[in-house]
């Protein structure tokens, strides 16, 4: 999911590499070795990881917003402490991400402008709205899961700043896909209504969340480069499949029903396999058509307008005190 | 379930009127969560609201235990409708801009952290256990809020305009904060809570120390308002509370 | 318009007392003391320090990675810097 900007062409112009370095950085990668901040990188390698890790930083971002949704709504007091805490670990994840691509020389005011602007992407997945109290547990139960099988590996990326911010990243979310659980548990114990909102839920989110794995990996031409550098380490379909076969017992445990009717189990490979996935949808959602694209943008233009004249002051206040700290030192001379 | 009826014995109401501004301004802090100014300030905030609702939630438990009438923390804070919440109408005004939210910050945490220094070496030993871990958490609230008033203050016209109209709109509400009822009165001879009389002092210096430093003039003490500790709110609690309280009403008696 | 920037800190956490001050992370801050204040809010929120340095990132000097032969390679053919170039009969214990 979080990898979906490595299913893009990188489209910046071809440079021709010094042939030395090249080998030189394709040994290191081969041996296992990290790539830290001032070392040589092929430009490519360099594109795609600003382009890979700001879209990582704009989906926490943008990811705040579907769930903050029911921050002033948590049913009791202790589903808001965790739904507080686990929004603003989005924040952090964003903070943490943000940074790392600022490492590749790419400033945080140039990468937030991106977003804003329209031409940097995020997780299509966060386009879908939260429309009951069920979608904040499928959110942490299914869309934190699918995260979680698709992080987990980046911690060993060849990037070594983004691999750092993946292992503190891994750290905190353990326990976001288990409040989502607790939650669907807590609703399929209830009463019917309860219950029906918990499938209801699920309806909605299962089919999203098998597309934040991004497309086929027939389709998905640009993974080769990004599996080749030990940027991706495993492919779309291999995280899907993983998800599925990880998800589908969950979700029996709930009760619940997974809205595929082509769902069984194959004893033989010890896979669940699922119906097919409707790539016009996640097209759409991906080129703006979702139905929150335009309010999570608007959401967020609007943060950062507002914001301005805050951040102005800060700025403002810094020089003063500067100015002042100078005139003091020349008096005393 | 309906709307319940507590029995507010001076200690209850105590803790109901510390739980509910606690919960009241946690959650107007809350719903800056995605919407902040820089994403250093989003993790700010929600500190700030975590801090507070975990003192809300401490003092509902200690306030359902002391009723003995059965009642959970959520059962006090779902199920009271605005004329039953006791908070402070300071804290439950509108979210505001950032200045608005800061400057209530600030005049609240001023006054909290003195109450809860007194309030650690309380009579009643459950309150002084809350109070301990709330006094160091209102510190750091001072600090934060605090710097940024000084920043806004002295920044640029436009933020320094922004926290006058911010000023001029919560002065009125800075009245409650020391007021003394006959419980309150009964709580302070039985040495469970302190004289705000006696805090007076230590607010006063914090906010002259961080209002000279913002060059943000300290206003006259001319009317002041009041009615949330008995009960009568300004519009806002209720549209608050209609969203918060949404799941528990609409599925009463539901587990979540 | 193009935003300015907001300076960016390093962050160095002292995870508990006798550790020694490590690298987690940066925030960006206009000064130092919402430096310190944003580091504390973002980086220690599950009780991982004691103790916050930030620093300026742009006060950092680094080494160029170009020179990493010249700075570090001389060191390896000293071996004699190590106890275990030394023999010591086992009779003499420990040392």
């Amino acid at each position: 999911m979080y990898t979906q900007a490595l299913n893009q062409a990188d489209t910046g112009p071809k440079v021709i590499e010094d042939a030395d370095k090249l080998a030189r950085f394709e040994a290191k990668i081969d041996a296992e070795e990290r790539i830290e901040p001032n070392d040589w990188m092929p430009e490519a390698y360099r594109r795609t990881l600003v382009r890979q890790i700001s879209q990582h930083a704009h989906s926490e971002i943008v990811g705040m917003l579907p769930e903050g949704n029911w921050i002033t709504r948590a049913p009791t007091l202790r589903r808001k402490a965790a739904l507080i805490a686990k929004v603003q670990d989005e924040g952090g994840h964003g903070l943490y991400l943000y940074a790392a691509a600022e490492t590749l020389g790419v400033s945080r005011e140039e990468l937030i402008d991106q977003l804003l602007t329209g031409r940097a992407k995020y997780s299509s997945i966060f386009n879908y709205p939260t429309l009951t109290w069920a979608d904040i547990g499928c959110i942490g139960w299914l869309v934190d899961g699918a995260a979680i099988m698709n992080q987990i590996p980046l911690c060993r990326t060849s990037y070594g700043p983004y691999a750092r911010a993946m292992i503190r990243i891994c750290k905190e979310e353990s326990f976001h896909q288990r409040q989502g659980y607790e939650i669907m548990l807590a609703l399929c114990r209830g009463s019917a209504e309860q219950k029906a909102m918990a499938q209801d839920a699920l309806d909605r989110w299962w089919w999203p969340a098998l597309m934040m794995f991004g497309p086929p990996d027939a389709q998905s031409v640009h993974t080769e480069q990004s599996m080749r550098w030990k940027i991706k380490r495993f492919t779309n379909d291999q995280l899907r499949q993983q998800f599925v076969d990880a998800t589908v017992p969950q979700a029996h445990y709930l009760g619940l029903t997974i809205p595929d009717p082509d769902l069984r189990y194959d004893a033989a490979s010890g896979h669940w396999r699922f119906g097919a996935i409707d790539w016009e949808e996640f097209r759409q959602v991906l080129a703006g058509n979702g139905p929150c694209n335009r309010e999570r943008m608007e959401a967020r233009r609007r943060a950062h307008e507002e914001g301005a004249w805050v951040r102005e002051a800060a700025l403002a206040h810094a020089a003063k005190r500067r100015a002042r700290a100078a005139a003091a030192k020349i008096a005393a001379e | 379930m309906t709307t319940i009826a507590v029995a507010e014995t001076p200690l209850v109401l105590s803790l109901l009127r510390l739980a509910d501004t606690a919960l009241v301004h946690s959650h107007r802090l809350s719903e800056w969560c995605g919407h902040a100014p820089m994403i250093e300030e989003d993790l700010a905030l929600a500190n700030l609201a975590l801090d507070l609702l975990g003192q809300a939630r401490a003092l509902y438990a200690y306030a359902a235990e002391v009723e003995g009438a059965g009642r959970t923390e959520d059962d006090l804070a779902y199920l009271r409708d605005a004329p039953q919440y006791r908070n402070v109408l300071m804290a439950e005004l509108p979210r505001g801009d950032f200045a608005f939210t800061i400057l209530r910050g600030f005049l609240l945490s001023a006054w909290a952290h003195p109450f809860w220094q007194a309030a650690a070496r309380s009579a009643d030993a459950q309150l002084a256990a809350i109070a301990a871990k709330a006094e160091k958490e209102a510190a750091y609230h001072v600090r934060h809020t605090g710097e940024w008033t000084i920043r806004l203050g002295d920044g640029t016209e436009e933020s320094r305009r922004r926290m006058l109209t911010a000023l001029e709109t919560l002065w009125p509400y800075t009245g409650e904060l020391f007021e003394a009822d006959a419980a309150d009165r009964a709580m302070i001879a039985a040495g469970v809570l302190p004289d705000p009389a006696t805090l007076r002092p230590a607010w006063e210096a914090t906010v002259t120390r961080v209002f000279d430093e913002a060059l943000l003039p300290r206003p006259a003490d001319g009317w002041m308002q009041t009615g949330g500790r008995s009960g009568r709110h300004t519009e806002h609690l209720g549209h608050m509370l209609a969203v918060m309280q949404h799941l528990q009403r609409a599925y009463p008696g539901c587990t979540w | 318009m193009t935003e300015p920037k907001m300076p960016l800190w390093e962050v160095f956490i002292r995870a508990r007392s006798g550790l020694a001050h490590r690298h987690v992370g940066s925030v960006h801050a206009a000064d130092a003391e919402m430096a310190l204040q944003a580091a504390r809010d973002t980086y220690t929120r599950r009780g991982e320090g004691l103790s916050i340095w930030v620093v300026p990132s742009a006060a950092i000097t680094a080494s160029d990675p170009a020179d990493k032969d010249a700075l570090f390679e001389p060191t390896a053919s000293k071996p004699y810097r190590h106890p275990t170039f030394y023999d010591i009969p086992p009779e003499v214990g420990h040392m």
